[in-house]
């Protein structure tokens, strides 16, 4: 029984694989998110930003280039937030009573679904960092191929365990509920504010305090932290605003990330036991 | 040690305030096909549920192939299989992966797998569809894919809950010969219907479920016979004389005259009394012409046991017929 959520995995890769509108689309949506959002903000925030001096030696990138991160985290979240409406519509079409009903337990479930959700994310994230490289995003810049291996297995890190979190969250959320139209809008609900109150899109620096504190323990915010951290470097200057961060700070940022994904897996594992499928 | 395989002590089960199942109690034993005949509404998926442990017990006892329901339901979950009422089949997935899904959730090894599906396919006739989705299987493969699924993990009792609801009559037939196959084959099942001729058909003994409490049980024959209402029909040389002959034996409860010959109500097994009757009406030296014993259907023995006929049944009454006319 130990490898039961292997199989919860499989059939989630069927499935995924299997719709292939969803799989296109799903692979589309954010590489037209930078072609056309991305693109059109770089080519007026550069304009604007091109102004404000950066210090000698200072390393400066473009808007392109910061929103890059912004794109894979979005993407992760967009997925990883719809990656639990599985079990609505298992519970819904009564698939779920075969698999609640074996001797699997539940706990192989949530973590089957929580991987094969992680390996949706690895996919997109692939197919953004390379056709936003294609459109001019600026990632390992200047890296040895050694380093960009390590950028890569660190930017993979901070995806997996934010998509984690993120799944199983989404799975507590959608055991509990009846409908499909109510899962739809708590998730609405949420993607807004995790979205906008992030530096995603643009610097937290100048936010009001209680964003910033609040984008202070969004996970997302802390995602991209460590996305740039691997992708661009550790000390760059975007939108006139200084970057810095030292390994311990992008070690707290997974650390918190860790610490979310435990938490809602707690969450998850408890809605699980608690569902009753008939 | 008992021969049961499923022993059940009076189970009750209460949704809210609603009594659903009222102390039910019955046996299974090994190797049988033992059915709950009820209408909708009588509580039968709830009993189900609550043995293949998708409903927690709230009162009373139910040990499985010798494991306890409420204490083990882990080492239950390994000795059943199940076909749930509704299809419970992801559209999206070939026949194969349903079956090679169910397996891996049982923890199969490859090998298992893979000779069990290719006996199973084999077994339902579906080696065709091996690479079809489910959802271009019409509604008789998708029972029988069904079928196998539950038969996968080689269970020793096998739930099917309705197992021929909404199927055409002549799927029913074949689907009806599966579950005698697998039957043969050794493996007990336990079945619920709300069709009279589906329990009458397959069943080693029934128990009749209304309103979530067992009104009786017993094997189809007992059943039908504890209704003491068989009706003998009779054509003879001399009626008038016949009528007066056996009028008198304890057995006969009445006589009607018929257009030609009479037609006589036993009380009692009417199998028995039936060659006692033409013994003595051929002493007397009338000949007996035609002879016919008609024993009381599935439906009557519903209607004596619960005082009424089995709820919304326009539909399944006339399917009933479809299918007795086939037989």
């Amino acid at each position: 029984m130990q490898k039961g959520f292997l199989t919860v995995y499989w059939r989630d890769m069927i499935r995924f694989f299997r719709y292939k509108s969803l799989l296109f689309s799903s692979l589309l949506q954010p590489a037209l998110w930078l072609a056309f959002f991305g693109v059109a903000m770089a080519s007026n925030f550069d304009r604007y930003t091109s102004g404000i001096p950066v210090p000698p030696g200072g390393f400066s990138i473009g808007y392109l280039t910061f929103m890059g991160a912004g794109m894979i985290a979005m993407t992760t979240l967009f997925t990883s937030l719809y990656g639990g409406i599985i079990f609505l519509f298992d519970k819904n079409w009564g698939l779920m009573r075969e698999i609640i009903a074996s001797p699997l337990p539940r706990t192989h479930i949530i973590i089957g679904v929580g991987l094969s959700g992680v390996t949706k994310s690895f996919i997109q994230v692939i197919i953004i960092t390379i056709f936003g490289i294609l459109l001019g995003v600026q990632f390992f810049l200047g890296y040895p191929p050694l380093q960009i291996g390590i950028a890569l297995i660190g930017i993979f890190a901070f995806v997996g365990i934010f998509a984690l979190g993120f799944i199983f969250f989404s799975s507590a959320i959608a055991i509990s509920m009846e409908s499909p139209e109510g899962l739809q809008g708590v998730i609405t609900l949420l993607t807004m504010p995790l979205f906008f109150v992030s530096n995603a899109l643009y610097p937290i620096d100048s936010f009001p305090s209680f964003l910033k504190a609040f984008s202070g323990i969004n996970p997302l915010t802390h995602m991209i932290s460590g996305i740039r951290y691997f992708a661009i470097g550790s000390d760059f200057y975007a939108l006139g605003t200084h970057y810095f961060n030292t390994p311990p700070q992008i070690v707290s940022s997974f650390m918190g990330l860790v610490v979310f994904a435990v938490v809602t897996f707690l969450l998850a594992r408890w809605r699980f036991s608690k569902v009753v499928v008939t | 040690m008992s021969d049961a395989i499923i022993e059940v002590r009076n189970l009750s089960h209460w949704y809210g305030h609603i009594k659903a199942v009222d102390s039910v109690q019955f046996e299974v034993k090994k190797g049988e096909i033992f059915s709950f005949l009820g209408p909708n509404g009588a509580g039968k998926s709830t009993v189900i549920n609550i043995l293949i442990t998708l409903l927690p017990i709230q009162h009373g006892e139910a040990r499985i192939a010798g494991y306890d329901v409420a204490r083990d339901p882990e080492k239950v979950r390994d000795s059943i299989g199940i076909v749930f009422q509704e299809t419970t089949l992801d559209r999206d997935m070939t026949v194969y992966e349903i079956l090679e899904f169910h397996g891996r959730l049982y923890s199969m090894s490859k090998d298992s797998r893979r000779t069990r599906i290719d006996e199973l396919l084999t077994l339902v006739e579906l080696e065709a569809k091996r690479n079809t989705l489910t959802k271009h299987l019409s509604g008789g493969m998708k029972r029988r894919l069904e079928i196998a699924r539950g038969l996968m993990t080689r269970p020793t009792i096998l739930f099917l809950d309705e197992p021929t609801l909404g199927l055409d009559p002549q799927t029913r037939l074949k689907t009806w010969e599966y579950i005698k196959m697998v039957n043969a084959d050794g493996t007990t099942i336990f079945l619920t219907t709300h069709y009279m001729d589906e329990a009458d058909h397959l069943s080693d003994r029934i128990s009749i479920i209304d309103r979530g409490k067992i009104i009786t049980s017993g094997t189809p024959w007992d059943l039908k016979n504890r209704l003491g209402e068989d009706v003998i029909y009779m054509e003879t040389t001399d009626d008038k004389r016949t009528e007066a002959l056996i009028g008198k034996e304890t057995e006969v409860r009445s006589i009607k005259r018929k257009e030609r010959g009479i037609s006589v109500m036993i009380q009692g097994d009417g199998t028995r009394v039936l060659p006692a009757l033409m013994e003595k009406v051929r002493e007397a030296g009338i000949g007996v012409e035609a002879v016919n014993l008609k024993k009381p259907s599935m439906d009557d023995v519903f209607v004596h046991y619960t005082g009424r006929q089995i709820r919304d049944e326009g539909l399944v009454q006339s399917v009933t017929k479809q299918v007795a006319g086939k037989e």
